[in-house]
């Protein structure tokens, strides 16, 4: 008997190693499985960040531009109308010729007018329209410059492609650093980004249609989403008698959170926009479909929590004289809100992420006016993410990316505020 | 807390079941269509939206198939006014147009769009014949005793001594793409009637049923191809629609690689492998000039004006088709046509061959100005 104790421990002592090298192996497939998770994270933020920051800047040129009335076709004390109609485009090149004059032949005009965005003239047409005085005086005016210009100025593409190669031409890399030796040229916070909708210019193109689509689509989706959702959890759970119905019911809310999105567009197109004849490519529509499927994420999650809460607060409750409904209202809920919260602002950022649903109801379209409402036409940021994405101008590149650093912008205010919202729950 | 909670939910859903009583007319033009026309449909939109009072059009890109079927499913704020398109409406389109109330369609040819056929620039320029891309990429081809057989060719120079000794490695569009039925249509086809069995089966009227068959027998293309035709279009196909289905079929045994819709991914592709080829729209290796170069084919370079001349062989027209009954209901369609066809944009210095859009002629150009102004029928 003795014996064989001893024998234990030996066989213990010699197995001990074995094990204690087990843990430490597994413990370094731990490391490494998160130091890989790591890596990925960080190249792919690198890669995104670096290639988007230069879209947070935009440039401008200055050109002295001569208001004159003649030039624009209007009088002297032309109305708003006039001015609105008036020629601005020949005055900005007149006064382009006049600052470069040595440019003769056709084709290098053109590639002189090239050095500033269209956009310039609407711009010089709304500061006119907005200070009529301005006409019949000569000022110089900063205008937004051409992406191809931009990317020369900001040193994304340089002398050392061949210049067949490339769309900014040698001379116009000379006019640019001709104006940039006379401190005509400047770089600055891209507001541009920030307060336009889509352009098929990049240097025109800005986030906020998309941002504000999005904040619309989303605001639908959780109006919906988020009182049907608890509230059918809270019925399932505190309510709802146990039997084969509600056994169903379940098993059928779990699958349907696995069905493909595509699915929850398809029954858009088919039931909200053909049958209920809801405006195509809105907010609305996306909101909807979207709740659909965020709909069984919430219910599952805030079922979870519902049943996490303490059966002891129920008694208590019950036992002092509350209703079944005080009970679920007053005591229930509060403590389960956090777990509630937690999963409905997961279910909304899913939602976010989502362009497949938004394909078949028309929200992936080009879309210059920013949306005013739940019924504007109007697209939202992972659909914007990817129309730049297929864009074939090269300045698209950076807005891609720079779009995707305001979606994972949008993201992190969102779970932030989740934070926020569980923690001042759970402090009550 | 919860009493709030709820409370800014009810006024949430009252303010989303508000808007949703809105009116359904529509204050903008609604435009679908080809993803080849959309980037120059979308220039357009832009500079309509920003220098009139109309508010810019929405333009949804779905493909030239997907934009017909929208377009012709009736007459209504809720369908579209415009679609575009990077072929020509088919008659059974137009058919469906017709049945479903969408009887005036107006056709507004826009311009030319090439194929490239490119590679990286690490690479050497490949100058290749049409023969040579349907003898590298159709699924069957004609062996030596001119009997179909599965597309044995592995290496460029399998098929052509002057091509490199490199793997054939072509990377396109997905089926669901207007570039891809292009390309079937034009270069595979194209390299096929080079082929004279195939250009002869090609020639047969429906009514020759016996050529037909006997060329079919030739080619060793079995009989149940011309029944199943007869079958699921109830008529007896031409020599022609036996020759699609034999030329257009692109192979599937890993030399075609389907990319994806998505343009700029295979220029990226190419940058990263220096020994394939790709297929994409013009304006994407215009775009692209310092990273990809242009196949020639047939001896001749893709460029703007051997796309405009008609020299360039993998090139085709691009159109847009607006519904004659929603011009007057809907404000701005026929002013947005009218800015489609101006000089200012589709003129040979006008703003959308800059964007790589290759220009009609002057004749084609005054010919399609006259038809949006006077609103021409199409009839078919």
């Amino acid at each position: 008997m003795t014996k064989d104790r001893f024998k234990n421990t030996a066989l213990i002592q010699a197995s001990l190693k074995k094990r204690y090298a087990r843990e430490r192996r597994f413990q370094m497939y731990g490391k490494l499985a998160v130091l890989a998770g790591f890596v990925f994270l960080f190249v792919l933020l690198f890669d995104i960040v670096s290639k988007g920051t230069p879209a947070f800047t935009q440039q401008h040129i200055s050109i002295a531009v001569n208001i004159d009335v003649d030039a624009l076709g209007v009088s002297s004390t032309a109305s708003q109308d006039e001015i609105s109609k008036a020629d601005f485009s020949s005055l900005i090149k007149s006064s382009l010729r006049e600052m470069f004059p040595d440019v003769k032949s056709r084709g290098d005009k053109r590639q002189l007018y090239r050095l500033v965005s269209i956009g310039a003239e609407y711009d010089l047409r709304d500061k006119v329209l907005a200070d009529p005085t301005l006409l019949g005086k000569k000022q110089d005016i900063w205008m937004l410059a051409h992406s191809q210009a931009a990317s020369y100025l900001k040193g994304q593409i340089t002398r050392v492609i061949p210049e067949a190669e490339r769309k900014v031409k040698n001379q116009q890399m000379d006019w640019l650093d001709r104006l940039r030796e006379q401190g005509r040229t400047k770089s600055s916070f891209n507001t541009t980004f920030f307060t336009y909708g889509d352009s098929r210019e990049p240097e025109l193109a800005g986030i906020r249609a998309a941002l504000q689509g999005s904040l619309f689509t989303l605001m639908v989706t959780f109006a919906l989403a988020f009182p049907i959702g608890v509230f059918a959890a809270v019925y399932l759970e505190e309510f709802a008698p146990r039997n084969r119905l509600t056994d169903l019911i379940e098993i059928n809310i779990n699958n349907l959170a696995a069905v493909p999105s595509i699915v929850f567009g398809l029954l858009g197109l088919a039931v909200f926009i053909n049958f209920f004849e809801l405006p195509r490519s809105a907010p609305l529509v996306g909101g909807i479909v979207l709740s659909l499927m965020t709909l069984p994420t919430i219910i599952i999650t805030s079922r979870a929590a519902i049943q996490a809460v303490s059966p002891s607060i129920r008694e208590a409750a019950l036992g002092v004289g509350a209703s079944k409904l005080q009970t679920v209202f007053h005591h229930v809920l509060p403590v389960a809100m956090p777990g509630i919260l937690t999963g409905s602002i997961i279910g909304m950022a899913q939602a976010l992420g989502e362009s497949a649903p938004l394909l078949m109801i028309g929200m992936v379209a080009f879309i210059m006016d920013v949306p005013g409402g739940v019924t504007d036409s109007s697209t939202v940021l992972p659909v914007q993410i990817y129309l730049w994405a297929d864009s074939p101008e090269r300045g698209f590149t950076e807005k891609t990316s720079a779009a995707i650093m305001v979606l994972m912008g949008f993201l992190i205010l969102m779970n932030a505020l989740a934070i926020i919202l569980r923690k001042r729950f759970e402090l009550k | 807390m919860i009493k709030q909670l709820l409370g800014a939910m009810a006024l949430a859903v009252g303010f989303s079941g508000v808007a949703n009583v809105q009116a359904q007319g529509r204050d903008s033009v609604s435009i679908v269509g080809s993803s080849t026309v959309y980037p120059f449909a979308t220039v357009v939109a832009e500079r309509f939206g920003r220098s009139t009072s109309f508010k810019a059009p929405k333009i949804e890109s779905t493909g030239s198939g997907g934009g017909l079927k929208l377009f012709c499913k009736g007459v209504g704020a809720g369908t579209p006014d415009i679609t575009n398109s990077s072929r020509r409406i088919k008659k059974s389109e137009y058919d469906d147009c017709q049945s479903n109330g969408v009887t005036d369609v107006i056709e507004v040819l826009i311009g030319y769009d090439g194929i490239a056929i490119a590679n990286s620039r690490r690479a050497p320029q490949l100058a290749i014949s049409l023969k040579d891309l349907y003898l590298a990429l159709a699924k069957d081809i004609p062996d030596a005793d001119g009997q179909l057989i599965p597309n044995p060719h592995q290496s460029w120079n399998d098929i052509n001594p002057a091509l490199p000794a490199t793997k054939i490695e072509v990377m396109g569009p997905p089926p669901t793409s207007g570039t891809r039925d292009a390309f079937a249509e034009l270069a595979l086809g194209g390299g096929a009637k080079s082929i004279p069995a195939l250009k002869t089966l090609s020639g047969f009227d429906s009514s020759q049923e016996q050529e037909i068959k006997s060329a079919m027998e030739q080619l060793g293309i079995p009989v149940s191809v011309y029944q199943a035709y007869v079958e699921s279009k109830g008529k007896k196909p031409k020599g022609k629609d036996i020759f699609k289905t034999v030329a257009y079929s692109v192979r599937e045994d890993g030399a075609y690689i389907e990319a994806g819709e998505n343009d700029n991914l295979i220029v990226q592709k190419l940058e990263a492998n220096p020994n394939a080829l790709g297929i994409f729209g013009f304006s994407f290796l215009d775009e692209n000039g310092d990273k990809v170069q242009g196949s020639v084919i047939d001896g001749v370079e893709p460029s703007f004006d051997t796309i405009a001349d008609g020299d360039y062989p993998v090139s085709r027209p691009l159109y847009f088709y607006i519904k004659s009954a929603h011009v007057g209901r809907i404000p701005g369609i026929q002013e947005y046509a009218m800015e489609f066809a101006s000089a200012k944009a589709m003129s040979e210095d006008g703003y959308l061959p800059e964007k790589g859009l290759i220009p009609l002629s002057k004749e084609e150009l005054a010919q399609v100005q006259a038809d949006v102004k006077s609103l021409k029928r199409l009839e078919m």
